[in-house]
């Protein structure tokens, strides 16, 4: 882990299934930490931007998380909205992978 | 393009005709007098949360100047000339169109005028209901709901949420009787009893009347009950009259083709009023439910471009209450089903036809659960594969191994 730079650590690589997604909190913020079916790890905020959801209890289908909700949909990689109802883009977060742990950028 | 309706299909169409390439004149037309808004907060969020958040609106008036719509906002349709193709709206215009959609929504049934009329009765279908409802849920008021369907069971939801006491007075032998499984509305109605709502199945009301500053509900059995506010759900009835009086059939609802084309070839329904053909359940529907009002928007705006889309969505519904979600992909059949116990999680059920093939799911407990459980089983209804029933029934199988088939 760098220091200073505001790494932190989300969960351990096993924690998260190639195609599933996890809510992960840390402090007063919620992320949802997504990995992808070839395997890489990416980081969003954890809440549709609708309504407050919890995204991590939504699918996972290629490149696109859905919320479990009302389906609007968002790319994970980039945070960016691409299906209303949801239409405003969610910040994404640097992820890196040490060891056996997924960090965030916070 | 001329869209009557402002509601979510309504909404949803022109921001659809616009996205598939219509550049010409488009007209949104709406009786209530604001942006179009989403209605199913209006009985969950909005009566709970502090402050009471705004209407969540579908199109602002920027997306609308974006998407070049003329909107006539606060009048109503009065009648479609066919001939002229023309809709003539309150206020005096006629509005000419090459393709109209009937977005029209439906109205909440009121209760008959022979139980007597009182100030305190409400139905919820507007942003004004709501506002008036949320003013008389208060800690300590009383609500009596009548109907245990999904918004009266939402508002007690609420209510509870407040601090105000409330009845459900249910005609029926149970629940949720039209759309939710017995097991399931068992369940629903052990979680409203926890919250402290009274639920009274096989109500009879003989009489409702003001007293004071209170309305009292008179049982035929001679129960009374007192509130502060009375809101029917009783269901609803299509907003069909336009349609009518224009010769165009209809029969609970707006008949339309699989291609949501009305009897008129230039004149298209979707959402609550439009009744359609389902190829999947191989009978009519008409569902009052916020997803298929969005989606239907898209097909009837594509169609209307000239695409021949068949509408072969899954129904799908959900309701909040409390912390839990029901969720429902198809029509549930009035037969057995395969019982997934997933225990304080929540509880699906599965109905297969006679192939083994999935025509229906039903679930209640925690959203992470359930949604996935029914947004999974949505994909394996609408992919029509054959299925084990013990691997439904298992708990430990994670749904979407069964998607590989």
């Amino acid at each position: 882990m760098t220091s200073g730079e505001n790494w932190v650590v989300a969960c351990t690589v096993d924690a998260i299934q190639p195609a599933e997604a996890l809510r992960v909190d840390i402090g007063s913020r919620t992320f949802v930490v997504v990995r992808s079916p070839d395997g890489q790890f990416f980081a969003m905020d954890g809440h549709c931007s609708h309504e407050k959801v919890h995204l991590a209890d939504g699918i996972v289908d290629g490149n696109i998380i859905e919320c479990p909700k009302h389906f609007g949909t968002f790319d994970y990689r980039s945070g960016e909205s691409r299906a209303l109802p949801a239409c405003i883009d969610l910040k994404s977060y640097q992820v890196k992978v040490e060891a056996d742990s997924v960090y965030i950028r916070v | 393009m001329v869209v009557v309706g402002a509601g979510e299909a309504g909404a949803g169409a022109v921001t659809a005709l616009r996205e598939g390439g219509w550049t010409g004149p488009l007209v949104l037309i709406g009786s209530e007098d604001s942006l179009p808004y989403e209605r199913p907060p209006l009985s969950k969020a909005f009566l709970v949360e502090e402050p009471p958040p705004g209407p969540r609106q579908i199109l602002t008036s920027e997306r609308l100047r974006e998407l070049r719509v003329t909107t006539f906002f606060g009048r109503s349709a009065l009648s479609i000339d066919r001939s002229r193709r023309t809709v003539k709206i309150s206020g005096g215009a006629n509005v000419p169109y090459e393709r109209l959609l009937l977005a029209t929504g439906a109205s909440p049934r009121t209760l008959p005028p022979k139980y007597g009329s009182a100030q305190n009765v409400l139905t919820l279908r507007t942003h004004d209901d709501a506002v008036r409802l949320r003013a008389a849920i208060k800690p300590g008021s009383k609500t009596v709901v009548v109907g245990g369907g999904f918004i009266g069971l939402e508002v007690a939801s609420s209510a509870v949420s407040r601090g105000a006491s409330c009845v459900v007075l249910e005609a029926g032998p149970r629940l949720l009787t039209r759309a939710v499984p017995e097991v399931l509305a068992r369940l629903i109605q052990g979680r409203h009893e926890e919250a402290g709502v009274q639920i009274v199945t096989s109500a009879s009301i003989t009489r409702i009347e003001e007293r004071a500053e209170q309305t009292l509900i008179i049982l035929d059995d001679a129960r009374v009950f007192y509130a502060d506010m009375v809101v029917v759900g009783i269901g609803a009835e299509p907003n069909v009259k336009l349609a009518e009086a224009a010769g165009l059939s209809v029969d609970n609802g707006i008949v339309v083709d699989e291609t949501l084309t009305a009897s008129d070839p230039n004149i298209f329904a979707a959402g609550d009023c439009c009744s359609f053909p389902h190829p999947l359940y191989e009978r009519r529907l008409r569902l009052e439910a916020w997803r298929n009002a969005r989606r239907q928007a898209i097909t009837a705006a594509a169609n209307m471009l000239g695409a021949h889309q068949i509408h072969d969505d899954i129904p799908w519904f959900w309701s909040d209450q409390y912390e839990e979600t029901l969720q429902i992909a198809g029509i549930c059949p009035d037969q057995p089903a395969v019982h997934r116990d997933l225990g304080p999680k929540g509880t699906v059920l599965f109905y297969l036809d006679h192939d083994s093939k999935l025509v229906a799911a039903c679930g209640f407990g925690s959203l992470g659960v359930v949604a996935k459980e029914i947004r999974f089983s949505e994909i394996l209804i609408a992919r029509r594969l054959k299925l084990s029933p013990a691997a439904l029934a298992d708990p430990t199988m994670n749904i979407k191994s069964l998607l590989v088939g």
